[in-house]
């Protein structure tokens, strides 16, 4: 039997540093945007670094649409090194010297929270499509939860890239007493047509896949063949035109054509390679349910910064100039609607030629960016003086 | 001697003084930041910058300043009216091709505007241009005629005459030469002219 459910019970190599933090037992089960309620909720969570005495230097990082609860790889030990390691850690743009970072699975995800795949209490068996439809704010309202279990009043800072990013920005909205500071990056206040388009081919290219079963292939395994295609799909519009260029060309696998429909050309063999390593990692309906999530996100029409509300988060965003998937000008739009209610903004369009991926690869220059942001917010104009500011002898 | 709590360059340091503690303002063109951290840090001041250069971006992030890449030209629409105490506009309204317009938008986003250029009837230019047939290179205006980032060329009269005609009030002038302020005939010893404006009476 190949089952997800299996798999999530026991700790995969390398994240022994996963905890879990479960609560919403019934009768407080979290109530959703959709009006159904789910409990009890589990969130698996990661956490670097050492909160202060104050509690003032807590920063959550939120990962995108196949991310986890692994950002860093501080904890040693595995194959994983986790989605954000090259910015979390001693001297990184996160510096785990200075702050203590949190990381938490998604609800809806598959990598220790509750989510589709996880068993239903009212009935034993996986979710599957019982489980309620999932917004970016109930993830956020989950997340909040743990917050509160870690004793965190005031989170120093949200950051994340892609539906990281919309976790941010809906924080912010949500809750912008508890956030001193939000970094969204390569991200939107809403889907457009396209970026719906996108993830609407991804979500029908699972249910095509007769092995779907509707979603109840928990005892049968993964509708494997469509879930690869679904991101095979993604992977595309994580890159752009030149990076593929720059990392395939039109290079042939064995020098020649096969004239057969193998993969010839290195490309094809990349995505057949991303999809099929991809279906041994990620259940079929928190890929369904996530992209959903993204797709019914709107913080739009001043809904990221309701009137009446004082807003004193400070924001720096981030977009890349290569990203097709999320552009600039959806970066653009964040900050013309901060700009309207006179919120503090730093904003950068990055040189990058790595398509959406440049938030996960372009290190040097969000480190910079997010270094000094962080300083800043966390100590002061005061005593932010040591790192880069001259006196004196300017000119 | 040389003391920290003030900017280093004199036309930052007329700016610094011009604005009242705790104001809120906006730098556009802000440069390397030097001016807005005086601000921050040492008048209290809640202050945004917007910079079109990438290194001047970099250096203004550098001190912890909230400052987004963009340009002059569109960085002022989605504000709200009186959002900020101070507008500064300096040294880059030469580099501005819509004058007006920006001024006008600075005037409804600040209560002041302050601006601060270069002053073209400078007797070097006018002696290089007009004796040496040449197109002046000063202290305040560097760029030779095909490099120039300047596609304005305005002396302190020019914007004397523009104030009047767009019934602006000036709350203040300063005058900068080489080595100090200038009172004397400003339009032509003075290299670099700071005006602080509020919008004048209507009608």
């Amino acid at each position: 039997m190949k089952s997800i459910n299996k798999k999530q019970a026991q700790p995969e190599a390398g994240v022994e540093a996963t905890r879990h933090f479960t609560f919403a037992h019934p009768p407080h089960e979290l109530l959703l945007e959709c009006g159904e309620k789910l409990g009890p909720i589990t969130l698996a969570y990661e956490t670097y670094g050492r909160l202060n005495a104050e509690k003032s230097n807590a920063i959550l990082v939120l990962h995108a649409l196949s991310g986890d609860a692994h950002a860093a790889d501080l904890h040693g030990g595995g194959d994983d090194p986790g989605w954000w390691n090259e910015m979390i850690g001693p001297g990184k743009g996160f510096d785990t010297n200075e702050y203590f970072v949190i990381c938490s699975n998604i609800i809806g995800g598959c990598k220790g929270s509750t989510g589709p795949a996880s068993l239903n209490p009212k009935t034993g068996r996986p979710y599957a499509l019982d489980f309620p439809f999932l917004t970016i704010a109930d993830m956020v309202n989950a997340q909040h939860h743990l917050i509160d279990h870690l004793g965190i009043e005031r989170l120093l800072c949200v950051a994340g890239g892609s539906m990281g990013g919309m976790q941010a920005l809906q924080w912010a909205a949500s809750y912008p007493e508890r956030v001193r500071a939000a970094i969204p990056i390569a991200t939107a206040l809403k889907h457009s047509p396209q970026q719906i388009a996108f993830n609407e081919v991804v979500r029908q290219s699972i249910m095509a896949d007769p092995a779907w079963r509707e979603g109840n292939y928990y005892d049968f395994g993964q509708p494997e063949k469509g879930l690869a295609v679904a991101r095979m799909i993604g992977h595309i519009t994580f890159m752009s035109d030149q990076s593929m260029e720059e990392k395939f060309s039109r290079r042939l696998k064995n020098g020649a054509f096969s004239f057969n429909f193998d993969a010839d050309f290195e490309v094809e063999g990349y995505l057949r390679y991303r999809g099929a390593n991809f279906v041994k990692r990620f259940d079929a309906n928190s890929y369904l349910y996530i992209t959903k999530a993204m797709d019914y996100f709107n913080l739009s029409g001043g809904k990221l910064i309701p009137t009446g509300k004082p807003i004193n988060t400070r924001f720096l965003v981030i977009s890349f100039q290569s990203d097709w998937l999320y552009p600039s000008y959806q970066s653009q739009d964040i900050v013309r609607k901060l700009k309207g209610k006179q919120v503090d903004i730093t904003y950068c369009e990055l040189k990058s030629t790595y398509g959406h991926d440049a938030f996960l690869v372009e290190v040097e220059e969000q480190t910079e960016l997010i270094r000094h942001f962080l300083g800043v917010t966390l100590k002061g104009y005061h005593s932010w003086n040591g790192q880069g500011i001259k006196y004196g002898g300017f000119g | 001697m040389k003391n920290n709590n003030f900017p280093e360059r004199p036309d930052h340091r007329i700016i610094y003084e011009a604005i009242a503690p705790e104001s809120r303002v906006l730098d556009l063109g802000c440069g390397t930041g030097e001016l807005l951290y005086h601000l921050v840090r040492f008048k209290q001041a809640r202050v945004q910058g917007i910079e079109m250069d990438k290194k001047a971006f970099y250096e203004c992030v550098k001190r912890g300043l909230s400052v987004f890449q963009g340009d002059i030209e569109t960085g002022l629409v989605e504000y709200p009216d009186g959002a900020f105490d101070d507008v500064i506009l300096n040294q880059c309204l030469q580099e501005v091709r819509k004058v007006d317009f920006v001024i006008e938008e600075s005037l409804r986003v600040g209560k002041r505007v302050i601006v601060g250029f270069p002053n073209f009837a400078h007797f070097h230019s006018r002696l290089m241009l007009g004796l040496g047939g040449r197109s002046p290179i000063t202290a305040s205006l560097p760029y030779l005629w095909y490099d120039t980032p300047n596609v304005r060329f305005l002396s302190i009269k020019d914007f004397q005459i523009f104030c009047a005609e767009k019934r602006l009030k000036v709350l203040s002038a300063h005058f900068l030469g080489k080595t100090g302020p200038v009172t004397f005939w400003p339009n032509l010893f003075a290299l670099n002219a700071v005006f602080v404006l509020t919008k004048g009476k209507e009608g």
